[in-house]
């Protein structure tokens, strides 16, 4: 909550909104105008239903349909843009569609763009389930923890995530580089060098490493709210404190686990970041892929037709994702 | 069996702990070397922050993240706020689950689609008379406003739904009008948590790299994209130093606001044990 | 108890009373669900009119339509003449104490009291005076600085009411008003909510599951049940009138025997009943057609319990005690009759020492006067 004095100067400027608001709703041109709105329908309920709802069609739905439109265009090397039209007058006459599935063919030809496909999954799967490993003892061991050492230690989780996502990546750069931390102690302690920056392994050090709050902190508001004599009833009914928690605690915190392994899967699916700077230069993953399609090769149907086929292998974890979001909205409203 | 238990949960936060924070250690402490050679200590030494600092480049980049990342975060809070009090208190409208659909789906989806989306976007609208010439500044803010309103909009919804319904009924039936009663009422009651949304987004907008390197200007350089075009090329002593100073800042932000918070909370403790007691 | 009888008038039984609330036909409702089912109430100035019914009766449904939260789907409500057909809440002469309180948890005390003064825009000095005097009224001097958390339960209860009561309205709507107490702490202040009642002379509409809330509260109550109106009356009405088995069974406890009627006279009717084992005799009439299956009520404390075989053949039957549960002032017995019936019967426990006490398994008589039951028909 805010402190007393903020909300006390909170107070002051809302009343002095306030004054201004009735001035403004007492005064004659405003009245005058808003009587026109009120005729044509417009309430104010509307308008908050309709402001983010425009914004949301303009910078979000219709987007995609451009991109679906162009993933089905030819590439014109030449022009600009760098794609044929769909709908052309020919001659002044008629309206020719053309609707082209090249793109597709050749993401389907080309066995680059499935190599990519399967191993951004396999990757993005793997990650996951590695923060899972990771996140759950820790997100458990928070919401155990006593009351007042909690929110020390969950700041301590959200502390990374506010900084610079960029450097976080880089920072295993210098630990990872083959004159880097990890190397210097190797050879401190009289071991061979090893390479690790430019390796797969780098890669999942720095999917896990940048995703893990958001596998830890779904888990813990998920665990944090479990009754704990429900444990006790277990234990007090037989069972040992291990199967307890495997037949109680780890039913009833699948909705954490669901939130957070979409929260790592989907984003590390189409990563960019952290493919180029610490995955090798034969690093296959589709983020990347559609990166360079569109800044080196100027390729803008394929990127396109990449980012459809993307949103297609992404669309069941985003739906299940939506799905356990209205569920926690729902019942946050029955509490 | 308990004691293993504990030791267990014990050192998998000292090992989950140490995985998180020994690579900004280490960034920090090589920030201050002053070695050339970015991972062979040569002493201590300040003069990277003096080299960062003359780096004029780098610190219009970082203005310019700045102005698009307060922009953002404010059309993000307004915009936000109204889908968040669509979603919890509206109920049942015509449009609710193609709009919380697209809502809640920037928050999941790969930036890089995001990002190319919104460029071609841009592009197709180009010949249109009042979309912006030259992309830039105005590009980038409409993108980064796209993704974090998101953030906002979950974030004030779920303080409406854990809020009373009834705060706003009696302020209507004590003779409140309902923009009045969410002037009163709502909202002081959402404001802390529009700020956590304002700082979010804020902080998510400083950070982009992918979306705003898909609707930048050829002319155009954030913060993150100039940092990216310089760690592509390896490693320098002068990120460490930038790494450094951003995360001394966020840092002093956020333990300023756990402690007050947790102040806050300790007094509302204190004071209503004191009623429980005095009655 | 609420007030002196003799005091107490009922406008509702005078002819040329003017109703100051008129409920016509009101029906509300959600898609296909019918929350309240055409209600027509009328309410008289200065009254405490309590709701009762259980959840998802519809009484909630029915205070918010009064408060303007809700527009019936038909019928019409007049306060003090005026439809409020299209009225919002905050121009309605009503105001509302919610179940939750709904304090305004970022304003003090004194602030959340004087909330519904500022929107009237009174002057300043108006709006301290009044809130000062209502706080006082609610005993809530000195606490004015305070937020809502430094406040115990009962405290915020007395601000909410406050708050609701400071802007004079024509009718106060209490949904719950005690539900959130404590049991020591709402019978207490069950009294001191009546007394302000009458002090502000501010008619109430209280919304309750509690029956003995009502019974405290009330001048009428009104028992809704699956959004009807199943009967409206004092509270002596209530218990000892029943007009329906919802009602005999919904208010206190009650022992039921089914069974026809067999003779129906003027001046009373005699009931064969194979749940009680005999025949039953009330000493009033019945409007029932002959052969017509009857519920007879009787209440648990109106039975006696005796080792002596009763000296008339009706309202009587024999059985084994079964149950007894030891209250303090009162002990509770379940008698199984010979029937199979099992009855429960409340004897006060007059004598600390009773040599002749009743014990399990004791074959005993249960029996009731012919005027202490009442018959239903549905």
């Amino acid at each position: 909550m805010a402190n007393p004095s903020y909300l006390a100067l909170g107070t002051r400027i809302i009343s002095g909104i306030d004054k201004l608001l009735s001035t403004v709703i007492a005064s004659s041109p405003y009245r005058w105008s808003s009587g026109i709105v009120r005729r044509a329908g417009l309430t104010g309920r509307t308008l908050v239903i309709a402001v983010p709802w425009i914004w949301l069609l303009l910078f979000f739905l219709i987007p995609f349909v451009i991109v679906l439109k162009i993933s089905f265009a030819e590439t014109r090397w030449l022009g600009s843009p760098p794609y044929t039209p769909l709908l052309e007058w020919v001659s002044g006459q008629y309206l020719q569609i053309k609707l082209s599935v090249g793109n597709y063919l050749f993401l389907l030809s080309d066995s680059l763009y499935a190599k990519a496909f399967l191993s951004s999954v396999k990757v993005a799967a793997v990650s996951t389930i590695i923060c899972l490993l990771i996140g759950y003892p820790m997100a458990y061991a928070i919401a155990r923890a006593e009351s007042k050492w909690r929110n020390t230690l969950l700041l301590l989780i959200i502390l990374p995530f506010w900084t610079s996502f960029l450097l976080r990546v880089y920072a295993w750069m210098g630990l990872l580089s083959n004159r880097g931390v990890i190397n210097q102690v190797l050879m401190a302690l009289g071991f061979e060098p090893i390479v690790m920056l430019q390796t797969d392994f780098a890669m999942y050090i720095g999917i896990v490493y940048s995703y893990l709050p958001f596998m830890i902190l779904p888990l813990y508001s998920n665990l944090e709210k479990h009754d704990l004599t429900l444990l006790e009833a277990a234990v007090d009914l037989g069972s040992r404190p291990f199967k307890a928690f495997l037949s109680i605690t780890l039913p009833l915190s699948k909705p954490g686990v669901i939130a957070g392994s979409m929260l790592v899967f989907i984003p590390a699916v189409g990563e960019f970041v952290i493919p180029r700077l610490l995955g090798g230069t034969d690093s296959l993953m589709i983020g990347r892929v559609l990166w360079d399609e569109y800044f080196l090769n100027r390729n803008w149907p394929v990127a396109s037709a990449v980012a459809i086929a993307l949103l297609l292998v992404l669309v069941i974890p985003i739906m299940i994702f939506q799905r356990y979001q209205a569920q926690e909205a729902a019942g946050a409203m029955k509490s | 069996m308990n004691q293993n238990r504990s030791m267990f949960l014990l050192s998998s936060l000292v090992l989950g702990f140490a995985f998180l924070y020994i690579p900004i250690l280490s960034m920090i402490v090589f920030s201050f070397n002053e070695s050339k050679l970015v991972t062979v200590w040569g002493g201590f030494s300040v003069k990277w922050y003096g080299e960062l600092l003359g780096n004029r480049q780098m610190l219009d980049a970082a203005w310019l993240s700045v102005r698009i990342a307060a922009v953002t975060a404010t059309g993000a809070v307004v915009i936000g706020t109204m889908a968040g009090l669509a979603l919890a208190r509206f109920g049942q409208f015509r449009s609710r689950t193609v709009f919380s659909g697209m809502v809640t789906a920037p928050l999941v989806m790969p930036e890089v689609i995001t990002g190319l989306s919104l460029l071609l976007l841009f592009v197709a609208f180009a010949p249109l008379p009042f979309v912006p010439d030259s992309r830039g500044f105005s590009t980038i803010t409409i993108a980064h406003m796209t993704l974090t309103l998101s953030y906002v909009t979950v974030i004030v919804q779920s303080r409406l739904s854990t809020m009373d319904d009834s705060l706003e009924e009696a302020a209507l039936d004590l003779g409140a009008r309902p923009a009045k009663v969410f002037m009163l009422i709502t909202l002081p009651i959402i404001a802390p948590a529009m700020v956590s949304g304002w700082l979010l987004a804020f902080t998510l907008s400083l950070d982009d790299l992918v979306i705003a390197s898909f609707t930048a200007g050829p002319s155009t350089n954030t913060l993150p994209m100039m940092i990216f075009s310089t760690v592509r090329r390896g490693i320098t002593p002068e990120i460490n130093a930038l790494a450094t100073i951003m995360v001394a800042i966020v840092t002093l932000f956020v333990v300023i606001a756990g402690i007050t918070m947790s102040r806050q909370e300790k007094r509302r403790q204190r004071e209503m044990r004191a009623v429980a007691i005095g009655t | 108890m609420a007030a002196r009888p003799e005091e107490r008038k009922a406008p509702w039984l005078d002819a040329k009373a003017q109703p100051y609330i008129r409920i016509e036909g009101i029906t509300k409702k959600f898609g296909e669900f019918v929350a309240v089912n055409d209600v027509s109430l009328n309410i008289y100035r200065g009254e405490i009119f309590c709701l009762l019914g259980g959840s998802g009766c519809g009484k909630t449904t029915l205070l918010r339509m009064l408060a303007g939260f809700e527009q019936p789907s038909a019928g019409r409500i007049f306060i003090d003449g005026v439809s409020m057909e299209g009225v919002p809440p905050y121009e309605r002469p009503v105001n509302m104490m919610f179940q939750s309180y709904a304090l305004f948890p970022h304003m003090t005390v004194e602030q959340n009291v004087a909330f519904g003064l500022k929107q009237e825009k009174l002057p300043r000095e108006e709006i301290e005076s009044r809130v000062a005097d209502m706080l006082g009224i609610v005993k809530l001097g000195g606490m004015e600085k305070r937020k809502p958390h430094q406040l115990s339960g009962g405290q915020r209860q007395r601000v909410a009411l406050a708050r609701s009561l400071v802007k004079r309205p024509k009718l106060l709507l209490l949904d719950e008003p005690l539900g959130a107490l404590d049991k020591k702490l709402r019978e207490h202040t069950q009294f001191e909510l009546v007394n302000i009642q009458e002090r502000l002379g501010v008619t109430f509409i209280v919304v309750t599951h509690d029956q003995e809330e009502a019974m405290t509260l009330a001048s009428r109550i009104g028992v809704m049940n699956q959004g009807y109106i199943v009967q409206v009356g004092t509270p002596h009405e209530i218990y000892e009138f029943p007009n329906s088995r919802f009602v005999t069974e919904f208010i206190g406890n009650v022992n039921m025997f089914e069974g026809r009627i067999v003779e129906d006279e003027p001046d009373h009717v005699t009931i064969s009943s194979d749940e009680l084992g005999g025949p039953l005799y009330v000493g009033h009439g019945v409007s029932a057609a002959p052969e017509a299956q009857v519920w007879a009520a009787v209440r648990p404390e109106k039975m006696i319990l005796s080792r002596e075989q009763p000296s008339f053949e009706y309202n009587r039957a024999s059985g084994v005690i079964k149950e007894i549960a030891y209250m303090g002032d009162a002990s509770i017995y379940l008698v199984l009759l010979d029937s199979g019936k099992t009855v429960r019967i409340t004897q006060p426990n007059t004598y600390r020492h009773a040599d002749d006490r009743l014990t399990w398994d004791d074959r005993v008589w249960v029996s009731w006067d012919e005027s202490s039951s009442v018959v239903v028909t549905e």
